[in-house]
């Protein structure tokens, strides 16, 4: 075989020889192809793997943890969390609708594989700015493909996060997280075992879409990406939407050993690995695949990434009851091959074995690289910026509207007017609150969940990135007066062949480990997305956290915004914040560095505890985190509808209005309750300072009695809710 | 009041119309939408969602669903039916509802709390408003921009067929309050003889303090208490 061949399906010429010699022979085309797509990154983690391990994946609430097709926790009452995110950055670069589409299309099925009804969908985006026609294109196509899959098929979208920098320009993030629930027995797995069963292929047809997706996922982008569209596979929300439904009768009838998605690498993957899982063989007749198309060949039918498609393995017998079932919900069910004991992943047609693997060289013996990693001489570069002595450019009020209108920290009303957040009927906090609750059916509780990382600072120092992106999470999750439970996680870097980039890597995911040990946690899954780069640039490191958490009583959530005038606000952490790395800096600098102390995570857990100490009691009657933007735009994000009059104990204006940093918050109590929480702080040790009243026309910012910003409530709330809007029209 | 709710391959807001009867004291039922009689329900539900995928056209494929010949019925003998959002769409398309839905001016799909007036509070659907009230109700759909030519219009304004408007917080069905870009405002709307409502908005998805507010209750109440008279 010509090197061309393997080379140009993504494999290295020492993995190529590897499998000759763990073949003992020559292997054929279709045998490349499908080690190509089983060895690519995408599939593999062959580059992540070692440094993954350091994750904390166990906990007493974690049913299952990583490898399976998404992680559950326990949440009470025999009712189990399912959830999981996952990345479709290349092909929403080159084909934004269908890119995002197919994302959310694949994550849910994902959460149905294991038995749960999908309950909600968060989107975590990065664009390029705004200022630039292409990426108003992609982040247009990209609400769309959300909105057009997720608004057919009936699953709420009901959070994420969005951030604009020019580090996303040309490579945009769609990621996209999923939960469900379900009761716990029925978890079903992607196994398959028992010798003789029968292995079928339901839901759509297989066609030629999608081929070599996971390669393509797997290098950078670069001018000639656009040509290859054809990777980026067509995603029809009505077919997923019948084929959830029949998916879920055939777990809960108790019919199914195993059951996979079909996603990356398709019918090779989900094969190999449910055979890996069971520590059995497969044996496939590609003979027996429902096609849309004449013609193909069994590398195309292995390798097609046709959307909304399951593999199932039913007890030998019930193949019948499996057609009644996809039948009914007008899909068809086909018996395509049947698990075998000969431990290899064996293809046929036309009677003749075309492929035949060892399925452990497949899965488990993939390679595993131990990349160089270096730091980057920028990191020293951006520690020496000095942030020292600046001053206000215009007067505060001014650049608190100028901030409010930055697309990072405005409204996202425009993208989330575009989702049906409701759907269910249990959407409590819809999209635009510090985490979104969604209610569990059958008993008081609710579910809190949460996208967050800020990827300038990761930039800036990954190992803090990583930790923060936990501690926002969890942040975030406690404001909504939920305790947080466990994390999946969406890492998003580039090149990691690059040491520098490895470096970014490796650090990163130390910071989100650490982080997750010390909030109590577990990772239970979760996605590796490298090779995020154009010619000019890799992106910032984006180690993206989606986390989840529970209400046991879904009245007692605390909202965002300041739900009465006449009430008391507190400032709960430091009241001047970390300008380093801040939007403001950024915005109005254009810096991007100073030096970001190490975060003290006992410190931050301690503080977090406190917050839900006060929850639990509910003595809160809104809470918020400080984050982009400082501590006046979370005041302006509370007290749009209110107005508010604060003076703070703090003397540099720039740091107490527009300083970010870890664990501050604003909390609001009645003034009755006002004793009770401050006596708490004080048994809990924590800086917690009555800085106002809510009410008014007005904001109103003091510090130590001085006025410093007066701004008009409606011109915040209008700079604030149109300023997206406006610049996508 | 036997109450069902048809399931059509591709409906998604079957089991919210259900959780909502449930919470207004009523139990509701599915029908299969290969059933081919609806005989013994006093009111069918035509739920939101996107029927056989709405690739064509919204509703233009479910209209001719095996069930849908003896809803017909069921409306032309006096049964009451209700669209909400697709369902309307498919009243529409079936001919028991005049006019069509078009994409939204907008042409984005929007999903929103929107205020509404009741034009109408005495039909079988309101009765349980008072005229003129303004309620909140969420909408959600990328096709609802709701056309009818000169002629039909002036009959449903005239026959007072136009059930609910779109307009701002103060209650002015101005461009300022409509959404979508329909007509008149018009944002649900009834047939001649009264029996059949068709509307935009998502009373089922209002019907909680928890979840959307409780102004959607007052359809379910009016059904419901007619019934008892």
């Amino acid at each position: 075989m010509k090197p061309e061949v393997w080379r140009g399906m993504g494999l290295a010429d020492d993995e190529y020889a590897r499998i000759t010699a763990r073949l003992g022979r020559e292997p054929n085309y279709l045998e490349v192809g499908i080690f190509s797509v089983m060895w690519s990154e995408h599939c593999s983690y062959k580059t992540s793997k070692p440094v993954l391990r350091k994750f904390p994946t166990a906990g007493p609430r974690v049913l299952q943890g990583p490898g399976e097709n998404a992680g559950i926790l326990d949440i009470g009452d025999g009712l189990a969390l399912a959830f999981k995110m996952e990345s479709h950055n290349h092909p929403s670069a080159i084909e934004p609708y269908q890119g995002a589409a197919t994302g959310v299309g694949g994550i849910l099925r994902d959460i149905f594989t294991m038995g749960a009804r999908p309950v909600a969908v968060l989107d975590a985006l990065r664009f390029g700015p705004l200022t630039e026609e292409k990426n108003k294109l992609l982040l247009r196509g990209v609400t769309q493909g959300i909105g057009g899959y997720g608004n057919s098929i009936g699953i709420p979208t009901v959070g994420g996060d969005v951030y604009f920098d020019p580090a996303f320009s040309g490579n945009p993030l769609v990621n996209v997280m999923a939960a469900g629930i379900l009761r716990r027995e029925d978890i079903a797995r992607g196994a398959a075992r028992g010798a003789g069963n029968p292995v079928m292929i339901v839901g759509a047809r297989t066609g030629r879409d999608g081929i070599h997706g996971a390669t393509f996922a797997s290098v950078e982008l670069t001018a000639e990406s656009e040509s290859r569209r054809s990777a980026v596979q067509v995603g029809d929300p009505f077919m997923e939407k019948l084929l959830l439904e029949a998916c879920l009768e055939l777990i809960q009838a108790g019919v199914l050993i195993g059951i996979q998605d079909m996603g990356a690498a398709g019918l090779t993957c989900s094969a190999a690995e449910m055979a890996g899982r069971g520590g059995s063989g497969v044996e496939i007749n590609v003979d027996l695949v429902p096609r849309r198309e004449t013609g193909m060949t069994p590398y195309e039918v292995m390798l097609s990434e046709s959307q909304e498609r399951m593999l199932v393995v039913p007890r030998a017998g019930r193949e019948a009851q499996v057609e009644e079932v996809l039948t009914r919900w007008g899909l068809e069910a086909a018996t395509i091959g049947r698990v075998t004991e000969d431990g290899l992943l064996r293809v046929t047609e036309q009677g003749r074995t075309v492929a035949a693997i060892p399925v452990a060289a497949l899965t488990d013996e993939a390679p595993v690289y131990r990349r160089q990693a270096a730091e980057p001489a920028y990191i020293a570069e951006l520690r020496a910026v000095d942030l020292r002595g600046r001053q206000l450019r215009q007067p505060a009020a001014a650049t608190l509207l100028a901030l409010l209108a930055n697309p990072t920290i405005a409204s996202k009303a425009w993208i989330y007017r575009q989702y049906d957040h409701q759907v269910g009927t249990n959407t409590a906090v819809p999209p635009g609150g510090d985490a979104a609750v969604v209610r569990v059916r059958g008993g008081r509780r609710g579910v809190a969940l949460t996208t967050d990382c800020n990827s300038r600072l990761t930039y800036m120092d990954p190992f803090y990135g990583g930790a923060w992106a936990v501690a926002e999470a969890a942040q975030n999750i406690a404001c909504v007066g939920a305790l947080p439970l466990g994390v999946t996680d969406c890492l998003n870097f580039g090149n990691p062949e690059n040491p520098e980039i490895f470096w970014q890597f490796e650090q990163a995911c130390a910071g989100v480990a650490a982080a997750c040990a010390a909030f109590g946690t577990p990772v239970t899954g979760g996605n590796v997305s490298f090779y995020n780069e154009t010619p000019e640039r890799a992106i910032y490191p984006t180690p993206m956290i989606g986390m989840v958490g529970l209400l046991e009583n879904i009245c007692s959530l605390c909202p965002a915004a300041f739900p009465l005038a006449g009430e008391k606000v507190f400032l709960l952490g430091p009241a001047e914040g970390l300008l380093a790395g801040s939007e403001y800096m950024s915005q109005f600098e254009g810096l991007v560095g100073g030096v970001l102390p190490p975060l003290d995570l006992p410190a931050l857990k301690k503080r977090l505890d406190f917050v839900l100490a006060a929850q639990e009691k509910r003595l809160l009657t809104a809470a918020h985190d400080i984050a982009e933007g400082g501590f006046a735009v979370a005041l302006t994000e509370m007290a749009v509808r209110t107005g508010a009059t604060v003076d703070l104990p703090a003397d540099d204006i720039l740091a107490a209005l527009f300083g970010e940093g870890p664990g501050r918050y604003i909390l609001t109590a009645a003034p009755e309750a006002e004793r009770e929480l401050t006596a708490l702080a004080a048994a809990w040790e924590q800086p917690l300072a009555c800085v106002g009243v809510t009410g008014g026309e007005t904001l109103t910012v003091a510090l130590r009695g001085a006025p410093v910003l007066a701004a008009e409530r409606k011109r915040c709330r209008a700079a604030y809710e149109n300023a997206l809007g406006n610049l996508m029209h | 009041m036997k109450i069902g709710i048809v399931r059509f391959p591709g409906s998604n807001c079957e089991t919210d119309c259900l959780e909502a009867w449930r919470v207004m004291g009523a139990a509701a039922e599915m029908i299969w939408h290969q059933e081919t009689s609806v005989r013994g329900y006093d009111l069918v539900v035509l739920p939101g969602g996107f029927s056989y995928g709405d690739y064509l056209r919204a509703g233009a494929i479910a209209r001719f669903s095996p069930v849908m010949p003896d809803v017909i019925r069921h409306a032309r003998e006096g049964g009451l039916v209700w669209g909400i959002c697709n369902g309307f769409q498919i009243l529409t398309e079936c001919g028991l509802l005049p006019g069509a839905l078009l994409r939204n001016s907008g042409l984005c799909f929007i999903c929103a709390p929107q205020y509404l007036r009741v034009e109408n509070a005495a039909t079988a659907f309101t009765r349980a408003y008072a005229p003129g009230q303004i309620i909140s109700v969420p909408i959600n759909h990328g096709e609802g921009n709701y056309y009818i030519d000169a002629a039909g219009l002036r009959e449903l304004e005239e026959e007072g067929r136009v059930v609910f408007r779109y307009v701002t917080e103060d209650g002015a069905a101005t461009g300022a309050g409509n959404p979508n870009g329909s007509l008149a405002n018009i944002s649900g709307v009834r047939n001649r003889a009264g029996n059949v409502l068709g509307m935009m908005p998502h009373p089922e998805r209002a019907v909680e303090q928890l979840i959307g507010g409780e102004d959607g209750r007052g359809v379910f109440r009016s059904i419901l208490t007619g019934k008892e008279e």
